[in-house]
């Protein structure tokens, strides 16, 4: 059976990727701290069962402080992410003063909710401005809009909902916070087959965005900040 | 005028040869004939005023008003031709509609005014179209607190987001005119139409720009103003229509709401005790007047 035509399959020779069904975001999380938002995701995009890319990066900036977690379809996150991106930079430029997280919030769910027979999204929005300080925004696939205090996403995200309830804490200190956020996904990769590679978050705070990378070679343990 | 005759005034679009519109600045002489028309930013709000001269003794007193609500927190009054100036509302309307739309949120006034300005602008543009016969008054205040996305579901954290800068003002009143040529800058205090020269001179001697007076003594200002503009064409009646929008704790709560009847009726009665205050009384005598007039509340 040549897998072409067939949904998420994979071709015969093993390297033939249906690239309509490209999947990706098989866990992600965002979750608010004393001083802004952490964002937090695996890096494992799937085709059926082959590992299209083991590195993806599913944290897509679409401001300076405003970023947002992909799963779904990575086409169509992708393309929601730029449309985003492009309306934000434009709102900035003809209002003079850098948009707010509520902003973004709107504007993916506009997208999301009017295109939602076309589109395979679940967008978790983190931002931090200084008016509102950080918040995080979840648009789950029928496109609706929830404002929560933490949020996971994607298929791993299913295995972690214990343990988050179990560990939350509201204003942790930005270690607390880094900390919450890996040992959560470290879990959801352990017991999700189609999360996996490395973990990846940013740190979005009055002093801008931190990206932070942890490897499964030292058990997610470093190396850490990397800018 | 000189340049009447040469052809150059018969047309929008097209520039006399020393670079003006006339069209437009036949425009400008419709909003000079009009109903005196005033907005003063407050520290704590803003009001908008207008006299409405009774052109008939068959209208109904009190209906047929001249201020309009564009959004839950911005209102219009405008001087000049009153089709011209409901026209300009209904765009109004569309663009704070379309903007909630767009970003599920109140349009800020300053973005608002920006889009009407360039919609007025592009009608000096096109030989197909005649510019604005008015000048609009734009008044509304922006919240300060905190706006949720319309239709969002949750709260987020009970403790409240993180790493918010202490302090730091939000919002706040906004009050901007713009003109037939679609010029429009944002003010303290605000008027057109025929009383202008006179509520202008008014308007300046509040001080508005160090930000102290309040909304009430604005509201009692602003009726004063249009009863002085008024003193140039004595012989018509008119009516005093006032709008006010105040902070989120004051008498309106952030909404574009007509004065209540009370206090424009009190508003009033100042204005016209001030008035006779002038004119059988010396400038100190008025001031004392004024004076009392603001202990009362």
């Amino acid at each position: 059976m040549v897998g072409h035509g067939m949904t998420g399959m994979l071709g015969e020779d093993g390297i033939h990727v249906d690239m309509n069904h490209l999947k990706k975001g098989e866990v992600n999380m965002a979750i608010n701290f004393k001083d802004g938002v952490i964002l937090g995701a695996d890096s494992r995009t799937t085709t059926g069962a082959y590992i299209a890319n083991r590195v993806t990066d599913k944290l897509t900036q679409v401001h300076d402080t405003i970023w947002c977690c992909r799963s779904g379809s990575a086409a169509d996150t992708q393309a929601v992410a730029d449309i985003v991106s492009y309306h934000l930079n434009m709102y900035s430029i003809t209002n003079n003063e850098a948009p707010s997280t509520q902003v973004a919030a709107a504007l993916f769910q506009e997208l999301c909710y009017e295109n939602k027979d076309m589109l395979s999204a679940g967008i978790i929005i983190a931002g931090y401005d200084p008016r509102h300080g950080g918040q995080v925004y979840s648009i789950p696939l029928g496109g609706s809009l929830h404002k929560q205090s933490y949020s996971i996403g994607g298929s791993g995200s299913t295995y972690i909902y214990g343990y988050c309830d179990a560990n939350w804490k509201e204003n942790m200190t930005e270690e607390e916070g880094v900390q919450f956020v890996r040992s959560a996904l470290q879990e959801a990769i352990k017991w999700d087959g189609s999360s996996g590679g490395v973990i990846r978050m940013v740190v979005l705070t009055a002093k801008g965005a931190q990206r932070h990378l942890y490897l499964p070679d030292t058990g997610y343990t470093g190396p850490g900040v990397t800018n | 005028m000189t340049s009447i005759g040469t052809g150059y005034d018969l047309s929008n679009s097209v520039f006399s040869p020393d670079g003006r519109n006339f069209q437009v600045e036949y425009a400008v002489k419709a909003v000079e004939n009009g109903g005196t028309a005033v907005g003063i930013r407050c520290k704590d709000g803003v009001v908008l005023a207008v006299e409405k001269i009774i052109s008939s003794k068959l209208l109904k007193p009190g209906a047929n008003k001249r201020i309009a609500t564009v959004d839950r927190h911005v209102g219009i009054v405008s001087a000049g031709l009153v089709p011209d100036g409901r026209h300009f509302v209904s765009r109004a309307r569309d663009e704070a509609s379309s903007w909630r739309n767009v970003y599920k949120g109140p349009i800020p006034v300053s973005a608002l005014s920006n889009r009407l300005g360039s919609y007025v602008q592009a009608y000096t543009l096109y030989s197909s179209v005649r510019p604005f016969g008015v000048t609009a008054i734009i008044g509304g205040w922006d919240s300060e607190a905190e706006l949720a996305v319309d239709g969002q579901v949750g709260s987020g954290p009970k403790a409240g987001s993180g790493g918010k800068v202490e302090g730091a003002k939000a919002g706040g009143p906004g009050l901007y005119m713009i003109e037939p040529s679609g010029l429009y800058w944002g003010y303290y205090g605000a008027a057109t139409g025929k009383g202008r020269q006179a509520a202008k001179a008014e308007l300046e001697k509040l001080d508005l720009s160090a930000g102290n007076l309040s909304l009430i003594d604005g509201v009692k200002e602003a009726a004063r103003i249009v009863y002085v503009a008024h003193e140039d064409s004595k012989d018509k009646d008119f009516e005093l229509e006032m709008t006010w929008i105040s902070s989120l704790d004051g008498p309106t709560q952030g909404r574009h709401e007509e004065v209540p009847k009370e206090l424009l009726e009190e508003a009033e009665r100042a204005a016209k005790a001030a008035l006779e205050g002038d004119d059988d009384e010396d400038d100190a005598a008025k001031g004392d007047a004024i004076d009392n007039e603001r202990m009362q509340e």
